[in-house]
């Protein structure tokens, strides 16, 4: 690596000139923030994914079992209460310094989330079109996942994009653990006052939860066609 | 367990109370920061938020402002203050980089608490709205004894998960060196001591969850038609956990 920008003078992210904007950085560097964007959005992906496989029979048994329904609830606010600098420490001890730390303390709190957001959504069913199709013949398998899932689903994307968002910007902590994404980058810039580096992590941060927001949108309007009918 | 058992006796030891850097100067610090940025929040927010809930303007304000404060990472905030503009100096009882850490805590404390009291101030019944006007009230008048109190619920949700974000972010702070319980949980792992890791996580969390509980007591308990009002908007779960 060089510490001379091109046109053969000090590149701009050297101590004594440590800008905020550096082109001679992104030159040089892209590779290691390209790795920390990958690490961050594998992990985002591996805690929503987990946290939505946990929520599914969580609020589907939630809603058989009222009495569940209000442990389920009253646990997840407490698990969503705690700061994420707490949480990964607190599972240290048990998934000691690897991702699996960051992954399974993001997972609950996207559980969290998910969780109250597919029961909204179930319940956002109207009881004539349950109705309808039980008169159809449907059986309770058959109409959670051909009526009340796909009419559930706005409610559920909504809860899943809020749940991402957030994730991407909580992944950042796993720092603390060594498994932080950009957030690792975040952190060495502070020990070495890393100005170009802390911006670029802080703003590719931002991107990568919209990009993903945009997506999950992309995924909902290809999913649910007919809302995009009737708004049209 | 004998992790947690080790961070309990790890926090009954006295000794690691005392001291600069003990838990008690951490603790104090972080109530201080806690407080004094909720309150600064809560004045800068709370009259905006009432204000354009009450004209019925600004609707994309207060839901993008929502939307931004869930995207951007505290830490980043905290870091990008900190080596930035603000600086690490010293702000007196506040502790290490007092000042950036004040700003990034007040910055995260305004969504929620814009986003709520306007959603309170918009979801009070149009029809209710019209009555007030038909009987003659002006529009502080109706603000003072029709919106408010309906929209009290929700402006008290909002102040709860506030205060709740506000306390997980004062525990970031250590990330950047700034003041606070998360320093514990730092410099454990800096020392590679788990039972002081455990011992501080075991505090910060335990305090998390009795703020959120003295929280939502006090938010029934304020409720002025809590036995009348049956909420059964879908709404999304607000992030608050930084």
């Amino acid at each position: 690596m060089t510490l001379l920008a091109a046109d053969g003078g000090p590149a701009c992210y050297v101590f004594t000139i440590n800008d905020w904007i550096c082109g001679d950085y992104y030159r040089d560097r892209w590779r290691e923030l390209w790795d920390a964007s990958v690490e961050h959005l594998w992990i985002t992906a591996a805690a929503v994914v987990l946290g939505l496989l946990l929520a599914i029979p969580v609020a589907l048994l939630a809603r058989r079992l009222p009495r569940f329904e209000g442990l389920v609830l009253g646990a997840t606010t407490i698990i969503y209460t705690v700061p994420s600098l707490a949480m990964f420490s607190l599972l240290v001890p048990f998934t000691f310094l690897t991702p699996r730390t960051v992954i399974i303390g993001l997972a609950l709190y996207s559980l969290t989330i998910l969780v109250r957001q597919i029961l909204a959504g179930l319940r956002s069913v109207p009881d004539e079109v349950r109705e309808a199709a039980a008169g159809l013949g449907y059986s309770s398998l058959r109409m959670l996942a051909r009526i009340e899932l796909p009419l559930a689903l706005p409610v559920i994307m909504a809860g899943l994009r809020v749940a991402t968002v957030s994730t991407v910007a909580l992944t950042t902590v796993g720092s603390i653990v060594g498994y932080g994404g950009l957030g690792n980058l975040l952190a060495s810039g502070v020990d070495t006052d890393f100005k170009a580096q802390i911006l670029a992590a802080s703003v590719l941060c931002v991107l990568l939860a919209v990009v993903l927001d945009l997506g999950l949108l992309g995924v909902q309007r290809v999913l649910t066609p007919w809302a995009r009918a009737r708004s049209s | 367990m004998d992790a947690f058992r080790a961070g309990v006796s790890w926090l009954l030891d006295g000794s690691n109370w005392s001291g600069t850097d003990g838990l008690t100067q951490q603790l104090v610090e972080q109530v201080l920061l806690t407080v004094t940025s909720l309150v600064i929040a809560t004045l800068v927010a709370l009259p905006v938020a009432l204000w354009l809930g009450h004209l019925g303007r600004g609707g994309a304000l207060a839901i993008n402002v929502s939307n931004i404060g869930r995207a951007v990472p505290t830490f980043a905030v905290l870091v990008l203050l900190s080596v930035g503009p603000l600086g690490t100096d010293r702000l007196g009882p506040y502790g290490r980089a007092g000042l950036a850490t004040l700003v990034s805590l007040v910055l995260f404390a305004l969504p929620p608490i814009i986003t709520n009291a306007y959603v309170g101030m918009r979801e009070v019944d149009r029809e209710i709205v019209e009555a007030a006007r038909g009987m003659g009230m002006n529009g502080a008048r109706l603000f003072r004894r029709v919106e408010l109190p309906l929209a009290l619920p929700l402006i008290m949700t909002g102040l709860r998960l506030a205060l709740v974000q506000v306390w997980a972010t004062a525990t970031i702070a250590a990330l950047v060196a700034g003041p606070g319980l998360g320093n514990t949980i730092t410099a454990g792992f800096a020392n590679d001591d788990s039972d002081r890791v455990i011992g501080g996580a075991i505090v910060v969390a335990l305090i998390a969850v009795a703020l959120e509980g003295f929280a939502s007591v006090a938010e029934r308990t304020l409720d002025p038609v809590r036995r009348v009002r049956r909420v059964a908007s879908v709404r999304v779960a607000e992030p608050l956990a930084a």
